[in-house]
């Protein structure tokens, strides 16, 4: 494997509850306060404390969208950590860990997985060394990784006597940035900024703050002091690589989809707890108090339900009164959503629905990476109703994306499905403040104020009034003059129930004549984006089309940079598909030949069966590549797939490109990767 | 504009069947609404699934007949959106103490200013008769294969434990009675419930309407006839909480009021407790306007149609600011 840009991977780890989450925050801050870009990303199990959990951090001066296998720097305070991560140190790297361990046996490490546990053994056995940490540290020792010992109890007890707190106990508690300082020790980061990173961390804390930024420069000097032989590589990457900060945003996806919610004007949100869908609406209550442009105060109310099927209820309820209003859940959740989603379906009800998935089904992997659910998600629901169905590539784009979602829901006036995942809600990113005060709020077609006059029997109000189709005007409830009903049986224009074979025609064909036009009127970029294609050559061997939908952009984008400066024959095109139902594919089929036509121009021998197909997605039965083939002539002959739970990552798909420009692949490429 | 009690009607066919108690509940509902002067257009009635989910379409107020055993989700949720409209679910005893139990129970931690009706048979009618969570255990209505092989749920009990703060009976062939009831449901602040006894003329054939206004007759003088079905303010039954130290006594007094069945049926008001907040109180408490300015009526764009929303403090938040 070769990922030419010149990037660092850092990982931490230890046992849920032991505060990883909050060193490896510090770190990303200190990292992008220096004007690096980052991308992180939090893997954890579905459990409160004592499994294992880490943090990955990838920093760059150039922008980063998805994260390595391998790692640079591996900091751990606990024996666990180290099993499962060390084999993934480059070699040359750096191990930083506390000398205890070695008193310790691997057999004894509880929640240690199998895979984790198998891994190791053969390393091990395959380099003749024992099955201990001795074996272990050895191994290291060969591939040229430094070994930073940090004897954790030992320096806490010094601290303590420094800084006349005995309370270790107390002092224990600040292993996690004691291994974080190491870190940035490792790297010769700026003292002043790491300070500040704390400090910022523990706004609201000046003790706990003040003692942490103590404990930090502590182990920092401890670092520098004892090991002056850290690789250039690291001590000097931060100098080497000098940028100058930039006007950027750290942000997460379980906050950007929420803060569009904000600027698109949901004022009403409603979930059941679950992974990883609750932080989205944590976000929203946190921050429930909204500042209106014209200095009144807005507010939006989130409501915990007693279920799933109540909270969609709930939403589509308050709907109906006219708010923007909003349901997020998961796998599990939307499950139980089908029937009501029906219900808005048929009442064509404006309904954003925000699906985080996971890996299903059942409960299957609840704190895990999967896109199983885009099937689904198109056929959610009995019977036959327009549905919006809308991925978002990245924490980026999910922001803007939640402002479509609604303007789509208000505009065709039927339920939307916004694709979210795991991935994108626990990764975290650097990247540009969100331009919104240029974003229009679209609201679609509500009725006018116009009162019945004399009793006009033809003027009153008809929810449903056929001839404008497919949208007809709606009113909020409580809308003088504009009495409707509904009904999840078929209704007459009223809304009142109906089972006349005419009228129920009228009402099918109303209603699933917005499908084609949803495809009429959503800008085509909306429908599909070109993410990556290079310049035409004229010497072209072959065309290499990527299709991709949701979270696997940022590891496909990123190895197509790369790609594009290794190889020089091949043109590249990669299409993420974000409305996915109903599925654009005739403008996927426009976008793919008229990229064949312009390469044909240049090289006349280019042929058709020089067109590789790849489709890359985290499922099994390669969802999106059936619904290519339901709406085009197109047959992608490679599928990159993966459902071990774990994120696609750039390693993967950059190797599987190459393997499948190498004519070196097989049909089906099984991604496995991740601990 | 002067408003009439037609008004409050729609020229809907109406296809119950002949001498269905739902009749007397629907009239109940309009003479309620007319007689306390909402505005058709303030009120919205909010159904679930059966006979009784049809109701919202003979009254000529906004209508929304919902999915089997959700009505009291979709009701809230548009309540908490707009709080000045005047909301009443309505529902059968299947479709809230079956399918929908999840949602009465939470409904009641919430108390929620509405009114909820449950159209109480004992049977599922639409789906021909099957035995509902509030027929008796071993009842064998007509149209059952065996006698019926469950408990019956006591609603009257499961809304005092959950948390309604009006909880009330009527009988649906008593319209005079049955509207004041209504009434007041609707005139209390919170959540209220009514418990409304129907007789289903076509599959219900034990519980019918001779047999709610059967007699018993006295022990000692069986010449004398005392009617079943009986109002407990008659007989000086006060289930109003005017202090909240005298809740729990008074929702005891109320369950052990609702076991009585068979030869004493009470109707009447069980229990009233103005002083529990309701959940827009709640929400007050967090947003301060939220009484005058509720989701429904919040302005989202400008005239431009750009977003009316200032978020730079949020993304102020996000900022990576690199310099102490």
């Amino acid at each position: 494997m070769l990922i030419s840009r010149e990037s660092i991977s850092w990982v931490i780890g230890g046992p849920q509850g032991s505060g990883v989450d909050s060193a490896s925050h510090i770190f990303l801050k200190s990292i992008a306060m220096s004007g690096m870009n980052v991308f992180g990303r939090r893997e954890y199990h579905s459990n409160i404390k004592g499994e294992h959990s880490y943090f990955s951090v990838r920093f760059s001066k150039d922008i980063l969208r998805s994260h390595v296998d391998k790692v640079d720097i591996l900091t751990t305070f606990d024996s666990e950590s180290i099993v499962r991560h060390s084999p993934f140190l480059v070699d040359g790297g750096v191990l930083i860990y506390d000398p205890d361990i070695l008193t310790k046996k691997i057999e004894e490490i509880h929640t240690l997985d199998m895979s984790s546990e198998y891994r190791l053994r053969r390393i091990l056995l395959e380099k003749k060394k024992n099955y201990d940490f001795q074996g272990l540290l050895e191994e290291l020792r060969q591939r040229n990784v430094t070994l930073v010992e940090l004897p954790y109890f030992q320096l806490i007890k010094e601290f303590s006597e420094q800084i006349k707190d005995n309370s270790l106990s107390k002092l224990a508690r600040i292993t996690n940035v004691m291994s974080l300082a190491a870190s940035l020790a490792v790297l010769r980061f700026d003292t002043a900024l790491m300070k500040h990173a704390i400090q910022e961390t523990f706004i609201n804390k000046p003790k706990i703050s003040e003692i942490n930024v103590e404990a930090a420069l502590y182990t920092y000097e401890y670092i520098e002091r004892n090991f002056k032989n850290i690789p250039e590589r690291y001590s000097n990457f931060l100098k080497r690589e000098k940028v100058t900060a930039k006007h950027v945003i750290l942000a997460q996806g379980n906050q950007t989809s929420p803060l569009g919610k904000i600027v698109a004007g949901c004022r009403f949100q409603t979930y059941y707890p679950i992974t990883p869908a609750t932080d989205d609406s944590e976000y929203l209550e946190s921050n429930q108090i909204l500042k209106q442009k014209d200095n009144i105060n807005g507010s939006v109310v989130v409501i915990q339900t007693e279920d799933e099927i109540a909270a969609i209820t709930m939403a589509i309820g308050a709907a109906l009164t006219g708010v923007r209003s909003c349901t997020t859940t998961s796998g599990p959740g939307f499950s139980l959503m089908a029937e009501a989603l029906g219900w808005a379906g048929i009442n064509e009800v404006p309904l954003l629905v925000s699906l985080y998935q996971r890996a299903g089904p059942s409960t299957g992997l609840p704190t895990r990476q999967e896109q199983g659910d885009l099937l689904f998600a198109i056929h959610a629901g009995h019977g036959e109703f327009p549905k919006i169905v809308y991925a978002s590539g990245d924490i980026e784009e999910s922001f803007y994306d939640t402002i479509r979602a609604f303007n789509y829901a208000e505009i065709f006036q039927t339920p939307v499905i916004h694709l979210l995942d795991k991935y994108l809600a626990n990764s975290i990113i650097t990247c540009s403040p969100f331009d919104y005060k240029t974003k229009k709020i679209l609201r679609g077609k509500f009725t006018d104020k116009t009162k019945v006059q004399n009793n006009d029997k033809s003027e009153i109000y008809k929810r449903f009034k056929l001839g404008d189709e497919p949208v007809s005007p709606r009113a909020p409830l409580g809308m003088e003059d504009k009495i409707y009903w509904n009904t999840g049986d078929e209704h007459d224009e009223f809304g009142h129930i109906t089972e006349d074979p005419i009228t129920r025609m009228r009402m099918m064909e109303k209603r699933l004549s917005k499908l084609d036009y949803i495809q009429k009127v959503i800008p085509l970029e909306e429908q599909i984006s070109i993410d990556f294609e290079n310049d035409i050559k004229s010497d072209m061997k072959k065309l290499l089309v990527i299709m991709s939908w949701g979270s696997t952009k940022g590891a496909i984008l990123d190895s197509l940079e790369d790609l594009v400066s290794e190889i020089h024959d091949v043109q590249f095109l990669f299409i993420q598909l974000k409305l996915l139902n109903p599925f654009p594919g005739k403008l996927l089929q426009e976008i793919i030949n008229n990229k064949i036509d312009q390469i044909r121009k240049k090289s006349k021998s280019f042929l058709e069966k020089d067109v590789i197909y790849v489709t890359v997605e985290m499922n099994f039965l390669s969802q999106l590549d059936i619904l290519i083939k339901q709406n085009t002539v197109i047959k992608s002959k490679f599928k990159i797939l993966k459902y071990n739970g774990r994120p696609m990552s750039h390693t993967e798909i950059h190797d599987s490109l190459i393997n499948i420009l190498n004519n070196n692949s097989k049909d089906r490429v099984i991604l496995t990767n991740g601990v | 504009m002067e408003y009439k009690i037609a008004d409050y009607k729609t020229d809907v066919h109406n296809d119950w069947c002949a001498g269905c108690g739902d009749f007397g509940i629907l009239n109940s509902i309009q003479m309620a609404l007319f007689e306390l002067e909402i505005l058709p257009h303030k009120a919205a009635i909010f159904s679930g699934i059966g006979c009784s989910g049809k109701t919202p379409h003979f009254i000529n107020t906004f209508g929304i007949h919902t999915l089997h055993g959700r009505v009291l989700p979709f009701a809230q949720g548009a309540k908490l959106s707009n709080p000045k409209l005047k909301i009443i679910a309505v529902g059968g005893d299947g479709d809230g103490l079956g399918i929908g139990s999840g949602h009465f129970v939470n409904a009641g931690r919430r108390n929620i200013d509405l009114t909820y009706i449950i159209f109480n048979n004992g049977v599922y009618g639409l789906t021909k008769g099957q035995a509902s969570p509030t027929l008796k255990l071993g009842m064998k209505t007509k149209s059952l294969p065996q006698p019926n092989v469950n408990e019956s749920i006591n609603p009257i009990a499961l809304a005092c434990i959950s948390g309604f703060t009006f909880i009330a009976r009527g009988y649906s062939y008593d319209v005079r009675h049955l509207k004041e009831v209504i009434k007041k449901g609707i005139m209390h602040k919170g959540l209220s419930f009514i418990d409304v006894l129907q007789p289903c003329p076509t599959y219900n054939d034990i519980n019918t309407k001779e047999w709610y206004q059967g007699f018993t007759t006295e022990e000692n003088n069986p010449k004398i006839r005392i009617p079943k079905m009986y109002k407990m303010e008659d007989e000086g039954f006060n289930g109003n909480v005017n202090d909240q130290n005298e809740a729990s006594v008074k929702i005891m007094n109320a369950i052990e009021k609702s076991k009585e069945w068979e030869n004493r049926i009470p109707v009447g008001v069980f229990y009233e407790n103005n002083l529990v907040p309701t959940f827009e109180e709640r929400l007050q408490s967090r947003i301060e306007n939220y009484d005058e300015y509720p989701p429904a009526v919040q302005k989202i764009m400008d005239n431009e149609g750009y977003p009316n929303i200032n978020v730079d403090g949020l993304v102020d938040n996000l900022k990576i600011k690199s310099s102490p």
